[in-house]
């Protein structure tokens, strides 16, 4: 695989360029303003710019009766201070009315050293469940460039997972995130993978590898966890020979691999899923490269979970992966302060 | 059965400008008219009446002299519950409506503890904002005049039920309003008991540090809550200080008098929400309650003597 570029505070940049061409956005923050990179908005936008302090419960309502006035708030923090702390007011203050806020929620999972406090593993199986939600997940510099318009197009409610710092480009920038639609990275016929958030970049490295060894794969990144309905999952999944693979930074219960069970069995489709999850656990703080493979989220994992599928040992190493590795592995840049 | 002692308006445009020496009066007409509805309610079916009791001149003096309303846009009698608000459905209308059309002038109002829908439904009827036959689908299956108030339920505008949060939201309102440079105010009707839940001091703080001037909220000091005594289920202390402390300029005052509370709503208060501390007594009005204190939250009648009695006090009520 050829070099890839690295981007950092690709969210930064892009939310100052819609706050220019949008005058009703509004942007409010729960004292993380420079940890979601919307510091650049605040100096630029200081009238537009609410700080809302360590308040997460009045700050979603406080963002519901923004919108009942016509405004569209873009509220921003840590996504466990969103899902967890604020849960009730999301759902009666945001979901219930259908009004148009858009949650930026950071650090999902393994993506922080914050510990379990910090870590959002269970975000997507909870905010599936309110009705009215619409759920998008970012994985790369293009989707974090993107997400922005997308879910301002979007009439209603919108969760998004975001990933923040050091971003590889993955995707052309003009490729730009849409709605229920995944993107599709490779073709093959022996495996369906569906991958999303940072767990994309690693599945590449690893679908790579596969392709040496003779194992075709139709690896789709996932960007929309609701609706949960594209096509283009259902064919790939009726196309595998050996069967179905996802894999996410979540817990393995009601994210991706959740949805795509669910996917299997409403269409009564006769496969084989392997969930790559966080198995029903809580994690420490710790660095991404170390909890991706000691949850056993990463690329290695991967080929276990593939070998387990065809019934054939490929006797890969880590070192194999390591020579495979994209340019410099980006979590080395994402180290950063909370 | 309930006197009729005074015609219902065609509706509450003409009511708030009562601008002659008997404004207090006629509040207090309204108030009792208020009660007597509630009570009359509670007789046949039971209900949220002691909220009444303690709240009737605080609605009467907010729907009839305090707030700047539009005329009534909502049908007298309710439209049916065609389903929560979705992309898909776009057919359910805002309690709201009951209180007057959105304007840059008018003010709006915030029913935070919904639990008294019962009260603001009867109001609404007094004002001559809802017909006296929308009272008749309270609590009826797949009417929007539900118990527990929700966002579709006349004079609502939010789902006040999970407490603390309409405060933040009309916050959220007052903000956006201001920047807008709307003149109209933003009424919000809070009880003591859920001055328990933090959101609430999030909201008071958030208001003034954004010095939402354009905020005036009544707090109805009943001293109740479910569980009964607000004192022994969880002490508030003093609650004004409270208030003040986060920011809001506070006053407290005799929920029940009229006077008190057009004055305590006519000081100015710049930078700052205003918060009218209403110190209100639970039974006022129908002394049969006192018999129950201080378990007053819902009254269902324990056997047909006690609403034998109730009907008696319905009978005896000017």
């Amino acid at each position: 695989m050829s070099a890839i570029e690295i981007i950092t505070r690709v969210h930064a940049s892009s939310i100052e360029a819609w706050g220019e061409s949008n005058p009703n956005a509004l942007v409010l923050s729960g004292d993380l303003t420079t940890s979601c990179e919307i510091d650049g908005f605040r100096d630029k936008f200081p009238d537009r710019f609410l700080s809302m302090g360590l308040a997460e419960q009045n700050m979603m309502s406080f963002a519901a009766g923004l919108a009942r006035e016509g405004f569209i708030p873009h509220v921003h923090t840590f996504a466990v201070f969103m899902y967890r702390r604020a849960l009730d007011q999301i759902e009666m203050s945001i979901a219930y009315p259908n009004l148009p806020v858009k949650l930026f929620g950071f650090l999902p999972g393994v993506t922080t050293p914050g510990g379990a406090s910090h870590q959002a593993i269970n975000d997507i199986a909870v905010i599936r469940s309110l009705p009215n939600f619409t759920i998008l997940e970012t994985g790369d510099a293009t989707d974090v460039e993107s997400v922005i318009q997308l879910a301002n197009s979007i009439n209603g409610p919108v969760y998004i997972r975001m990933v923040r710092g050091a971003l590889p480009r993955l995707f052309p920038a003009e490729d730009k995130i849409k709605l229920n639609k995944a993107r599709v990275i490779s073709e093959g016929e022996d495996i369906a993978l569906f991958s999303s958030g940072s767990c994309t970049e690693e599945a590449m490295r690893a679908v790579e590898i596969l392709r040496s060894c003779g194992v075709s794969i139709q690896h789709l990144h996932v960007t929309t966890l609701k609706p949960f309905s594209d096509p283009q999952v259902i064919s790939a999944i009726k196309g595998a020979r050996f069967g179905t693979i996802s894999m996410e930074n979540h817990s393995i219960n009601g994210g991706l691999g959740a949805c795509v069970a669910e996917i299997i069995a409403e269409y009564g489709l006769e496969t084989r899923l392997i969930k790559i999850a966080l198995d029903d656990t809580y994690l420490q703080g710790a660095s991404t490269k170390f909890l991706m493979s000691h949850y056993g989220i990463d690329a290695f994992a991967l080929i276990t979970q593939v070998e387990k599928l065809i019934g054939k040992q490929l006797n890969l190493r880590e070192e194999d992966l390591k020579q495979a590795r994209i340019d410099k592995y980006f979590n080395e840049k994402q180290q950063e302060a909370l | 059965m309930p006197k009729n002692i005074r015609p219902i308006p065609e509706n509450g445009q003409d009511l708030r400008y009562i601008s002659n020496d008997n404004w207090i009066t006629d509040c207090q007409i309204v108030a009792n008219a208020i009660r007597r509805r509630v009570l009359s309610h509670t007789v046949k079916h039971g209900g949220y009446l002691s909220q009444a009791c303690s709240s009737a001149e605080a609605f009467s003096y907010l729907y009839t002299k305090g707030m700047n309303l539009g005329p009534s846009k909502g049908p007298l009698l309710p439209p049916s519950f065609s389903g929560s608000p979705s992309t898909n459905n776009q057919e359910q209308k805002s309690g709201m409506l009951y209180n007057g059309e959105r304007h840059p002038d008018k003010d709006r109002f915030f029913l935070s503890p919904t639990h008294y829908a019962l009260t603001l439904y009867a109001t609404l009827i007094e004002t001559g904002r809802l017909g006296e036959k929308g009272l008749d689908q309270f609590n009826v299956d797949g009417s929007t005049v539900e118990m527990i108030g929700g966002e579709h339920s006349p004079g609502h505008e939010t789902n006040g039920g999970s407490f603390g949060q309409t405060i933040s939201q009309a916050a959220g309102v007052a903000w956006a309003r201001q920047k807008k440079g709307d003149k109209g105010i933003v009424w919000i009707f809070l009880s003591d008991g859920e001055c328990q839940e933090g959101q609430t001091w999030e909201a008071i703080m958030t208001m003034s540090f954004y010095r939402l001037e354009n905020i005036k909220i009544i707090v109805d000091a009943n001293g109740q809550q479910v569980d009964g005594r607000t004192d022994e289920v969880m002490a508030l202390r003093d609650l004004e200080a409270k208030f003040k402390a986060f920011g809001a300029s506070t006053t407290t005052i005799d929920g029940h008098d009229f006077k008190s509370l057009h004055q305590a709503f006519a000081q100015p208060h710049s930078d700052k929400p205003l918060v009218v501390i209403a110190n209100t007594e639970p039974f006022r009005g129908i002394n049969l309650l006192k018999a129950r204190y201080p378990n007053l939250h819902y009254i269902r009648f324990k056997n047909d003597e006690e609403r034998e009695n109730y009907v008696k006090a319905l009978d005896n009520m000017e």
